[in-house]
């Protein structure tokens, strides 16, 4: 990694970094996963253990994220499905078999299962 | 023909991969319009696997354009050569589409809990993976640093005492200010120091930002540092945030990687660097004397002030001590500009304040607001109000050196100035909320005895004071006081504020003091009538079953691990007090409020009458 000689470079990386972003998520499905610590105490790693594994039961592509406290953490472990750049869609206290059940129809099937959805992020989150 | 605007289209479209589907014939589809065509050397088909668009596919995808196609025929093929391929065009028909289904569900900005926050200091929380620095240059990472870089010193100090921005560690000093101070303070090395010590019981603000969004306190601590002329910096973090301290370690890591952090910073001259220390389970380490002391090497203990740390601070050198939040918040004032950070709260306490929602509410978490919202739209609007049908009783704010404010303050505009003429503070954003089964004396004693646990001992009102003040509120919760003690908890009280060295000792007493003043007749109840009308201070009530409210569910009867109830279904239920011990089982059972405590009886009881 070369270091950054000016504000410039900055820029520029800053610009490629968004546009990269942009056509990764802009063609594929990113499933985020709230590993603050609020989420792990939820039950966080449990949730994504059994997100990557039913991903490569069906052999589904996917990128998986961790990221920190949104904030609900009432609604711990939360789990956002992102597909082709539309804003992503939030699923709520989420154990492992429902993580299982989300994977199937939401990504499978493409119905999201609505009672378990807290709401969509708005893309200028 | 084909080939004369090749060059171009190729940049964007390198690569064809058909996802989910290959055995519907598109890969041979594609191989062969390709090969028809001449690209075959300049643009590659490959079948992935499915990337989760189930319905949707089979999907293909022109990378490194990012353009997914969806429900694609082998049909569709020659178009999508013709048209994206080489003319770089989208086939809008073929786009993805978001199903009806999705644009029924609400966006967070319309929840209860969300509407009302503005979120700053919060805003890459549970967006960005805070272990990718990228994710953090996509969100206008590190350009607050590049911007502040290419303007003076002093402008950067202006652009923050413009904003406003008052420390949000607790104090609300103006944060412009202190960097001032130790701008002009002559001494060198200067050193730029985040208080990240977060010991309130209840408070993970701090934890929080430092988990999600590392790079915000790194590149405001950068700013800071070049604002007051510091090449070096620590970041004093608790020992008990092992996940805040890993994400630490690996953010630095990454910003030294770009060169943000270390020498000659975006080739501007500026050398800045910083390093971790861990707390060792000291509360009092919080205090900004006794935490310079701590990264010294030497016991936790304050000193008196002043020389305040902006003139004589770590190594009697000119040092700013900011809280996590205030740095996570400088970015975006410096980008944005102070204008914009003003026309958000008040007048008075400029921004947005973020707080941990706790205790008896039934949204907890994490929020950002702006200053000036009231505590009732934080508590009933954004916090949905009190679980299981309980009743709001009081609100701690300030954590274990706040104060309690009852229902009668609920429409206090949430401020520093505002807080205070209340009878409570700010603090760092630690807000606790308790219902009608709390125990104001039992409350005020669990804060008390944390802090008089946590006090350091150097100076004779907080050590012995603490200890005489937490015996008196035992006294009571006991019931062997007598009504001289409620003057000997002001006079203590008043001893522990004007002469303790530090805000630990001054402020032991802020959560008695504000207890007693707005629920004092439940002191009295303690102490004349050795009754605790919550039904928490054992020994001090016996609980007792409404007859018009008790349904005969027998719940409590199930509950209790004493078979210490009796009674037929749908008839009144009875508590026998020579079983009862007073477990509360009954109490969390019903649904209908129907078990109450009351002033004790005479005769025999299992927990003997005081």
């Amino acid at each position: 990694m070369a270091k950054l000689q000016s504000v410039e470079e900055l820029a520029h990386v800053s610009n490629a970094a968004r546009n990269a972003l942009a056509a990764q998520r802009g063609t594929s499905t990113t499933i985020y996963v709230g590993m603050g610590t609020c989420g792990i105490a939820a039950g966080a790693r449990d949730t994504l253990r059994a997100i990557t594994a039913e991903l490569a039961r069906l052999q589904i592509e996917a990128d998986v994220e961790g990221v920190g406290c949104i904030g609900i953490c009432v609604k711990e472990p939360l789990v956002d499905i992102q597909q082709a750049g539309q804003p992503r869609i939030s699923y709520g206290n989420v154990t492992l078999e429902m993580a299982t059940r989300i994977i199937e129809e939401h990504l499978v099937k493409g119905q999201p299962v609505t009672k378990w959805i807290v709401g969509r992020v708005p893309t200028h989150y | 023909m084909d080939r004369a605007n090749m060059n171009d289209a190729t940049t964007l479209v390198s690569e064809i991969l058909v996802s989910g589907g290959a055995g519907n014939g598109l890969l041979e589809a594609f191989t062969g319009e390709l090969t028809r065509r001449g690209l075959t050397d300049h643009v590659r088909v490959a079948s992935a696997s499915s990337r989760g668009f189930g319905a949707s596919e089979p999907a293909v995808i022109a990378q490194p354009a990012g353009i997914l196609y969806c429900r694609v025929a082998a049909a569709d093929v020659a178009e999508i050569v013709e048209e994206t391929v080489l003319n770089g065009r989208v086939i809008e028909r073929l786009r993805y589409s978001e199903p009806e289904i999705h644009r029924a569900l609400p966006f967070y900005d319309s929840l209860p809990f969300y509407s009302k926050q503005v979120r700053i200091a919060l805003r890459n929380c549970g967006i960005i993976d805070p272990e990718r620095i990228e994710a953090y240059f996509a969100r206008d990472g590190y350009q607050g640093l590049g911007k502040a870089l290419a303007m003076s010193a002093d402008d950067v100090i202006g652009i923050m005492k413009d904003s406003g921005l008052r420390g949000r560690g607790g104090a609300g000093f103006s944060t412009g200010l202190k960097w001032e101070f130790a701008r002009r303070s002559r001494a060198m090395p200067k050193y730029v120091i985040c208080n990240a010590d977060e010991g309130d019981p209840g408070a993970f603000m701090d934890r929080s930002i430092l988990e999600g969004d590392p790079h915000s306190v790194i590149e405001g601590m950068a700013i800071a540092g070049y604002a007051i002329g510091a090449s070096e910096g620590f970041i004093y973090c608790r020992a008990e945030y092992p996940l805040a301290i890993a994400r630490l370690k690996s953010a630095m890591a990454q910003a030294r990687e770009y060169g943000l952090l270390g020498e000659n910073i975006l080739n501007s001259g500026f050398t800045f660097d910083l390093a971790l220390k861990e707390g060792a389970g000291a509360f009092v380490c919080g205090e900004e004397m006794a935490l310079i002391a701590s990264v010294e090497g030497r016991r936790g203990e304050p000193r008196p002030k002043p020389p305040f740390p902006a003139v004589a601070g770590l190594w009697q050198k000119p040092t700013v001590v900011n809280n996590v939040k205030s740095y996570g918040m400088t970015p975006q004032i410096i980008l944005k500009g102070p204008e914009w950070f003003r026309a958000i709260g008040t007048r008075g306490s400029p921004g947005t304040a973020v707080f941990a929602l706790t205790g008896k509410i039934k949204n907890t978490g994490l929020i950002e607001v702006p200053m000036g919202i009231t505590l009732r739209e934080i508590i009933f609007d954004i916090g949905g109000g009190i679980p299981k049908k309980k009743r709001f009783k009081a609100v701690q704010t300030g954590g274990p050196l706040g104060g309690c404010l009852p229902a009668s303050a609920l429409d206090t505009p949430v401020d520093f100035d505002s807080l205070t003429a209340a009878g409570a503070t700010m603090g760092s954003g630690g807000m606790i909320v308790v219902d009608q089964d709390t125990c104001m004396v039992e409350f005020a004693k669990y804060f008390l005895t944390f802090a008089t646990a946590e006090s350091c001992g150097k100076c004779v009102p907080c050590r012995i004071g603490g200890q005489r003040l937490l015996e008196v509120l035992t006294r009571i919760t006991e019931g062997v006081s007598s009504p001289a003690d409620l003057d000997e908890i002001e006079r203590i009280s008043r001893n522990m504020r004007e002469a303790s060295l530090c805000a630990l000792g001054q402020l032991t007493p802020g959560p008695v003091m504000s207890a007693l003043r707005f629920f004092r007749q439940e002191y009295e109840a303690h102490i004349h009538d050795k009754f605790c009308p919550a039904g928490v201070c054992k020994g001090l009530f016996d609980y007792f079953i409404l007859e018009d409210k008790c349904k005969g569910c027998g719940l409590c009867k199930k509950a209790c691990p004493q078979d210490a109830i009796s009674g037929e279904r749908k008839g009144l239920h009875v508590i026998d007090l020579l079983k009862c011990i007073q477990c509360d089982a009954c109490v969390e059972a019903c649904n209908l409020d129907a078990v109450i405590a009351q002033p004790r009886s005479k005769g025999v009881h299992a927990i003997p009458v005081a």
